[in-house]
């Protein structure tokens, strides 16, 4: 076995492989497999003898084949793999469209409840009542911040709410005897959530283009409708980070054409609170749980995308739905059926009611004026030097957004600058994102963030567009230096695609 | 506000670099009409304690599961997760961390994908995972569409012994489509799928085991839908039985999708969960959701990274293989760390208890006069068959703080076949007296009726 320079063994595994590099505050860490092995076990239990009487001849024979660690193992494991994460608790994270912001503990507190943690969803209804009322009471609050008729809260993601709400349009067509209608505008700036989504449920889609400010041109929408169109998909605020100042218009011009109005409600931090989605005419709107109401993102999930519906597509939620404090768990007539197992996220319900109750109203509309303040913050701040396509639109919503002119003839790139932003200690904000600007890069700040700190990240970024610009190129293409990993060669792994593990003598053998 | 730093003089401070007057004039852009003249009609903010009682009062309402005894499965089942897990996965670095898109800060996410998808693939018997599904349910949905895509036939035969539950995602995802056959219920574990078969037949979706808890001969289906060009689709909603059963890629399953709860994962009243995927390395392409591959940094070091990104819709928009944006990240991390304690040595004696906890629930069961066990086979639950009405039997020992388990009615309403079906099961978390007491207020209640 490997020992480092204390003599300590730096690996404990049989596999011969050690961490030969990295310290503790920066670790290269061998992977679980490279570790443990199939003895070793972190949880004590009986070892008990049974027969195979009851299993039909259907007996593992194949190993598991899996690596297993002692709890002190483990712990290290798993720690010094998290040290290699950037995390909101670690920095700011500026990502456009993400609404990163802080996820306050109480509300995992709350989740871990055993009163919430510890209940099945096919336990008697009579004995989770307080489940039903958290579930009402959140649907209430979500109705009353968008003025809609209803939810449906089990959505498991925001594409999750996108595929429920869109649903609920296809039924309420099909209802009135117009299943014919095949099309879904799409402008050219939306998520691609969006797309996937109505391609997902069958639907041609149709993109709209943006007009030269960034905003979806009523005009447009109008001549493309017809009696062909089932749904509009439009973000708004828009993910140019501007408010569509033609929605009500849009609204009305799909109503009267037959169609009705999705609304992508990523962005529903700006106005909760100060806008009601459902006062502009929208139909349908999900609400990332993760995203707007502080549930963390966790790495990459679970999400929660309840989805808001209108009146006229309220009798077309998909089950199970609390109705009047009672839990209704089969479809009847229109309604649709499930699109999860269960009731949703439950566990994402209790942290944003949590967070909802710890705001109150007024504390929501509070935090959505200063994630607007914060973003005109930066755009004003960072303009000077940084080229905002749309700045004569005026004042941007909750994301400021700025394309790569300003890095014209310098030789870096919105990838090189974005990379060269994380040796300054920030994660880069999101790129090349909406596809209508060129380079683009749109900044989330959210409402979370201090004066101090977003004082801090205009300076690095103003130092970093003068450093470009001033034919420092080197430092930006040979970026991130400072983290965990330099670049990583994303063609290799997509042309040679390693998914797993493999035991090294599978492998060819590395030099020594 | 507890959550919001600025004070007022810097909002003025900060307006005045923008040149605006006021909060409200960044909203220009709104339309008049469209702004609320008034607070949205809500309760306003609240401080920590109070809120906490709230919640507290709130959850007080439900009975726990470990308040007492306990043997609701069907798709979802109590275990122990250990203390480590818990503290682990609430770690800032796990919780509060983004979709690992930037790999260079967040090699940790990224590595321990990786490392969860070499668990699904060996656990499953597989080559190949992704990095984890809405849930179980979910993920069966989406591997009906995959199996569309692979084979480029449509018919889609489900099994009555899938989850009803299951099925109807499946039927809500496919659109009621035709092509979507859904066997009647099938609680004595009666095999009537491979009968079923046909040249356009896309893929047979079986669980094992089932939902009334019988198990499943995979390697049968397998051989009767390869011999018409179709895939088999194997569902598990109780991974744990992976530790004492045959992998199902041992015994020819094309794509394998099971809900990942049981591993790590807290009951939550149905979410959130972790649905796994698995599948064979020929199929990767056709397969949704995230992939996590190695590859090597610009130094040389080995790194992970999110790959064959151009299934997705971030990337294709509407030609992507799904609209899946969200993995279920911390519930996998949760799977994976409590996998990783386990181990090989840990998941059999689990395995193995399950079982043996099925057995002595089974033979207590067998006692009451009037009940009738319909398994042969089963791994920790199985399905019995009352001389009255489930549901209001299960409603009366609730009354005694015995939560009995599911009536079938309650999934399958309306049918008198299944009116008198109770599914039963039991963990590791199951004692000799829970069980014993459920023998006693099943019996009494069972002959208070006859009486």
């Amino acid at each position: 076995m490997s020992m480092n320079t204390q003599g300590r063994p730096t690996g404990t595994g049989t596999s011969g492989y050690a961490a030969t590099s990295g310290s503790s505050l920066l670790p290269n860490e061998p992977l679980l497999f490279e570790i443990g092995d199939t003895e070793h076990s972190g949880v004590d239990l009986p070892d008990t003898t049974v027969g195979d009487e009851y299993l039909g001849g259907f007996a593992r024979k194949t190993p598991l084949d899996l690596a297993g660690l002692t709890e002190p193992e483990a712990m290290r494991h798993y720690v010094r793999l998290s040290r290699l994460n950037y995390s909101i608790d670690s920095g700011m994270y500026p990502l456009g469209s993400c609404t990163m912001k802080h996820n306050p503990r109480l509300n995992e507190k709350m989740a871990r409840l055993p009163g919430f943690a510890d209940i099945h969803p096919l336990q008697p209804v009579s004995t989770v009542a307080g489940a039903l009322d958290l579930m009402n009471e959140l649907a209430h609050w979500l109705m009353t911040l968008t003025n809609t008729a209803a939810v449906c809260l089990t959505p498991k993601a925001g594409a999750h709410g996108e595929m429920a709400g869109m649903m609920a349009i296809r039924a309420a067509q099909a209802a009135k005897g117009e299943a014919h209608r095949n099309v879904v505008l799409v402008p050219e700036s939306a998520h691609g959530t969006n797309p996937a989504t109505a391609a997902f449920l069958g639907y041609t889609v149709k993109p709209i283009p943006a007009r030269a400010d960034g905003t979806v041109d009523a005009a447009a929408v109008k001549a493309a409708l017809g009696p062909d169109v089932a749904a509009i998909m439009l973000t708004n605020p828009n993910t140019c980070g501007l408010f569509e100042p033609q929605i009500i218009d849009i609204a009305a011009a799909v109503h009267e054409a037959g169609a009705y109005f999705y609304c992508d409600g990523a962005n529903f931090n700006a106005i909760m609170g100060v806008v009601r989605p459902g006062d502009l005419g929208i139909d349908a709107m999900h609400i990332n749980l993760h995203k707007t109401f502080s549930t963390p993102h966790g790495g990459g999930g679970p999400g929660a995308g309840p989805v808001v519906l209108s009146a006229a597509l309220a009798p077309f939620a998909p089950v199970p739905f609390v109705r009047d404090g009672q839990l209704v768990e089969h479809a009847e007539a229109g309604h649709l059926g499930r699109i999860t197992a269960f009731n949703g996220q439950m566990g994402m319900y209790v942290r944003a009611l949590t967070y909802m109750l710890s705001h109150g109203g007024d504390g929501l509309a509070r935090a959505a004026k200063d994630a607007v303040l914060n973003a005109n913050y930066v755009k004003s701040r960072l303009g000077s030097v940084f080229s905002a396509p749309f700045a004569e639109a005026g004042h941007c919503m909750h994301e400021a957004l700025f394309d790569d002119s300003f890095l014209d003839g310098t030789g870096v790139t919105t990838l090189d600058f974005a990379k060269a932003m994380i040796d300054e200690g920030f994660h880069p904000m999101t790129m090349y994102f909406p596809l209508v600007v060129h380079g683009a890069m749109l900044i989330e700040p959210t409402e979370s963030e201090p004066k101090q700190t977003l004082d801090h990240f205009c300076d690095v970024m103003l130092e970093l567009a003068a450093d470009a610009r001033g034919g420092n190129a080197g430092r930006f293409t040979a970026a991130p230096t400072r983290a965990p990993r330099r670049r990583l060669d994303e063609t290799r792994a997509a042309r040679q695609p390693r998914l797993k593990w493999e035991r090294p003598e599978m492998l060819p053998q590395a030099a020594e | 506000m507890r959550y919001l730093p600025h004070s007022d003089a810097e909002r003025a401070e900060m307006l005045a670099v923008i040149g605006a007057t006021s909060a409200e004039a960044l909203f220009s852009a709104v339309p008049k009409s469209a702004l609320l003249d008034r607070p949205v009609d809500l309760p306003s903010h609240s401080p920590e304690f109070l809120v906490e009682a709230r919640m507290r009062a709130l959850g007080g309402k439900n009975r726990a599961a470990g308040d007492g005894p306990f043997f609701v499965g069907a798709g979802a089942y109590r275990h122990h997760v250990p203390a480590t897990v818990d503290h682990l996965i609430q770690r800032s670095e796990w919780l509060t961390a983004y979709t690992p898109y930037q790999p260079e800060v967040s090699q940790g996410t990224l590595q321990m994908l990786f490392e969860f998808q070499t668990q699904v693939a060996h656990l499953t018997g597989m080559e190949v995972a992704n990095a984890s599904m809405y849930d179980g349910s979910t993920a069966t949905a989406e591997a009906a569409l995959m199996a569309r895509r692979l084979t480029r036939k449509d018919r889609i035969i489900l099994s009555g012994g899938l989850h009803p539950h299951y099925r109807d995602v499946v039927r809500t995802y496919l659109d009621n489509s035709d092509d979507l056959i859904c066997l009647p219920a099938s609680p004595e574990g009666q095999g009537d799928i491979l009968d079923r078969i046909d040249d356009d037949t896309a893929a047979i979706v079986i669980q094992t085991p089932d939902f009334f808890g019988h198990l499943r001969d995979l390697k049968r289906a397998a051989d009767a839908i390869h011999s018409k060009g179709g895939l088999l689709i194997v569902v598990v909603t109780e991974v744990v039985s992976l530790g004492l059963l045959e992998a199902p890629g041992a015994l020819g399953a094309d794509i394998v999708v099971c809900e990942g709860q049981s591993i790590g994962n807290a009951l939550n009243y149905g979410g959130p969960y972790v649905g796994l995927m698995a599948t064979k390395k020929e199929f990767i392409r056709q397969m949704p959701g995230r992939l996590c591959g190695e590859t090597v940094d610009a130094d040389g070091n080995r790194g992970f990274v999110l790959t064959l990104s151009t299934r997705e819709q971030h990337i294709r928009r509407e030609k992507a293989t799904s609209n899946i944006c969200t993995n279920s990240g911390l519930c996998a991390l949760a799977f994976s760390i409590h996998l990783g304690l386990l181990g090989e040595a840990g998941l059999t004696r689990l395995a193995r208890l399950n079982h043996q906890r099925g057995i002595r629930l089974s033979k207590a069961l067998r006692a009451v006069p009037g009940v009738e066990l319909l398994n042969q086979t089963f791994f920790n639950e199985m399905t019995i068959r009352l001389p009255i009405p489930a549901a209001p039997v299960v409603e009366l020992l609730a009354r005694a703080d015995v939560l009995a388990g599911v009536p079938v009615s309650r999934l399958i309403p309306d049918d008198p076949a299944v009116e008198n079906l109770l599914i039963v099961a039991a963990t590791e978390l199951t004692t000799d007296q829970d069980i014993d007491m459920l023998g006693e207020c099943l019996h009494a209640v069972l002959s208070e009726e006859a009486a």
